[in-house]
């Protein structure tokens, strides 16, 4: 911004006194709980749910017993889960971005400008209305007896109805159909500003349609993909409500599990564990983020 | 000759049908979601008739009633509180010499990709922790830590959208900072601060994850309710109760989008 468009200085020295609600509010109910969080995560599980006491501070550091939860969160089942949340969060992400990328495309290249508005507000709504909602619309198709059955079972397509509610297909289903706005916005976003006379450019220079879409419109739509990957990716991998509502009891995912150990286990180190273990996996998928788009010289678009 | 255009009206064409079919995939599900309320049979994959029983039956459910309401006050106290903060936080942002301008933005943007799961875990063992029941209160703190981020995003794009000129011309006949503030710079952020109210009312009233760790004995809200319902199973009446909470989210949403689209256009004129 150039220095002669500065906003005229106002409340001079106030500044702090405008930023001091937000910083109470998250300061206290968004920083503070974080760090309980982590701190419970070292504890062990109480006898009564809550958390034991430790007695010997010093032993209990030194024997390596605070990082128990996090051990056990390795191992076992708890491995199995946490790496079909991962595969589960990858293949979302790569498939919004396969079927995404077309309609962002479609919608900021070649769709004539009265319809647009519309066509962009039928993705935006999706985007804003309720994932429980718009979960349950699925459990309502996919089911034994639901529509999809019904239309197969008519036109005789199959002979018995298909079992895919609450199978990992169904999980899946449910996931792209969920996070596909949040991918084609910032897509098209991107698209939108792309600088149409490279491609006339491209294509004076004797590039075909494929080569100069693969050399000139991806890479310069690059930062978009990354939001919308970004955008995806960390709400799939701590999703629980598809997982639990589509999903079977084989299909649990992360989410679940955290979900689990503080409404049913009543283990609250263990959950904290795992919720920190999400947390740091989104974290350093954003610092990968930042530091990409910071070397792109772009603008970080969330 | 004609090789490559044959090709380019073919690959416009599956581009079209492609685009197409991934409208219908994302409004099909919910489209028949909403017919499906209208059906006279409880076998609700057939259409048996044109009814209005579902939702005559969701007025007469008492814990859907109380569920309705205490989401209303949820939200609205939710909206209130997180577009008066945010607001004022997006004030103060304007300014590049605000000191704590960086680690603020950074606090703000951490609610908006942490994510729900760990937000609603920390808040219930923060809770557990300071002695505070679980109880509409607690809901209402939740929710205003992961939509005021919302309300500062939105009301700062409007606020760089704006042309100090206009509030340089305001002092420059006489009017005070105050004064400039509430019949310059307020006027023109309303619209806004309006549709952040919106969106926050829209994320508030729609919340299950981090509210289902947050709220206690008597302070389930809507989509709490409607979770535990369709648990039990697929019925007309979630069909109903899902077709209201769509239609009151999409009028929400069209709403804010007008107040942010008419409002830009009005920039671009000045």
């Amino acid at each position: 911004m150039p220095r002669s468009r500065r906003p005229p200085r106002r409340f001079r020295g106030g500044a702090w006194a405008l930023l001091l609600p937000t910083w109470l509010v998250l300061g206290v109910f968004f920083l503070a709980p974080l760090v309980l969080t982590l701190l419970v995560s070292f504890r062990q599980r109480g006898v009564y749910g809550g958390v034991e006491p430790v007695t010997d501070l010093g032993g209990y550091i030194t024997s390596g017993a605070f990082l128990s939860n996090y051990a056990r969160s390795f191992a076992g089942i708890y491995a199995g889960i946490g790496w079909r949340s991962l595969w589960m969060a990858v293949a979302t992400t790569v498939l919004t971005l396969a079927i995404g990328y077309p309609v962002a495309y479609s919608l900021a290249v070649r769709v004539p400008p009265r319809w647009k508005d519309l066509l962009l507000g039928l993705v935006v709504v999706p985007f804003w209305t309720s994932f429980l909602i718009r979960t349950y619309a699925w459990m309502f198709l996919l089911r034994t007896e639901g529509l999809l059955n019904q239309l197969l079972l008519g036109t005789g397509v199959v002979d018995r109805p298909l079992e895919i509610l609450y199978t990992e297909l169904a999980v899946m289903i449910g996931l792209v159909y969920g996070e596909l706005p949040f991918m084609i916005l910032p897509l098209y976003a991107s698209l939108e500003k792309l600088d149409r006379t490279l491609l006339e450019a491209a294509s004076d220079l004797g590039a075909g349609r494929a080569s100069s879409f693969w050399r000139v419109t991806v890479p310069l739509t690059a930062p978009g993909i990354a939001a919308g990957i970004v955008l995806v990716f960390i709400p799939s991998l701590g999703q629980f409500v598809v997982s639990d509502l589509l999903g079977g009891a084989r299909s649990m995912l992360l989410g679940n599990l955290i979900q689990n150990q503080f409404a049913v286990a009543r283990n609250h180190p263990f959950g904290s564990a795992l919720a920190f273990e999400l947390m740091a996996a989104v974290l350093l998928l954003l610092l990968a983020y930042a530091l990409y788009m910071k070397r792109k010289g772009e603008e970080v678009l969330l | 000759m004609s090789g490559p255009v044959a090709a380019g009206r073919w690959s416009r064409r599956a581009l079209a049908a492609h685009t197409a079919l991934i409208y219908l995939f994302l409004w099909v599900p919910i489209g028949v979601l909403a017919v499906f309320s209208f059906n006279t049979g409880r076998q609700t994959a057939v259409w048996r008739g044109f009814t209005l029983d579902w939702y005559r039956r969701l007025l007469a459910n008492e814990a859907l009633l109380a569920s309705v309401r205490n989401s209303l006050v949820a939200a609205a106290a939710t909206t209130v509180l997180a577009t008066a903060i945010g607001t004022l936080a997006a004030l103060a942002l304007r300014r590049p010499e605000t000191p704590g301008r960086g680690a603020t933005l950074a606090l703000l943007f951490l609610p908006m990709v942490i994510p729900e799961v760990v937000l609603g875990a920390a808040l219930l063992t923060f809770f557990g922790a300071i002695g505070l029941r679980l109880s509409l209160v607690t809901v209402v703190i939740a929710h205003v830590v992961f939509s005021v981020s919302y309300v500062t995003l939105v009301v700062r794009a409007r606020l760089a959208g704006l042309d100090p000129a206009l509030e340089e011309a305001a002092r420059d006949l006489g009017a005070g900072p105050v004064e400039t503030f509430r019949r310059v710079t307020l006027p023109l952020i309303f619209p806004g601060i309006a549709a952040s109210a919106l969106l926050v009312f829209t994320l508030s009233i729609d919340d299950y994850v981090v509210t289902s760790f947050v709220a206690g004995v008597g302070s389930t809200t809507l989509p709490l309710h409607v979770y535990s319902m369709l648990r039990v199973g697929v019925t007309p009446e979630v069909n109903a109760v899902s077709t209201l909470l769509l239609a009151v989210t999409i009028a929400l949403i069209v709403a804010a989008q007008r107040l942010l689209r008419v409002s830009s256009s009005e920039g671009e004129r000045t």
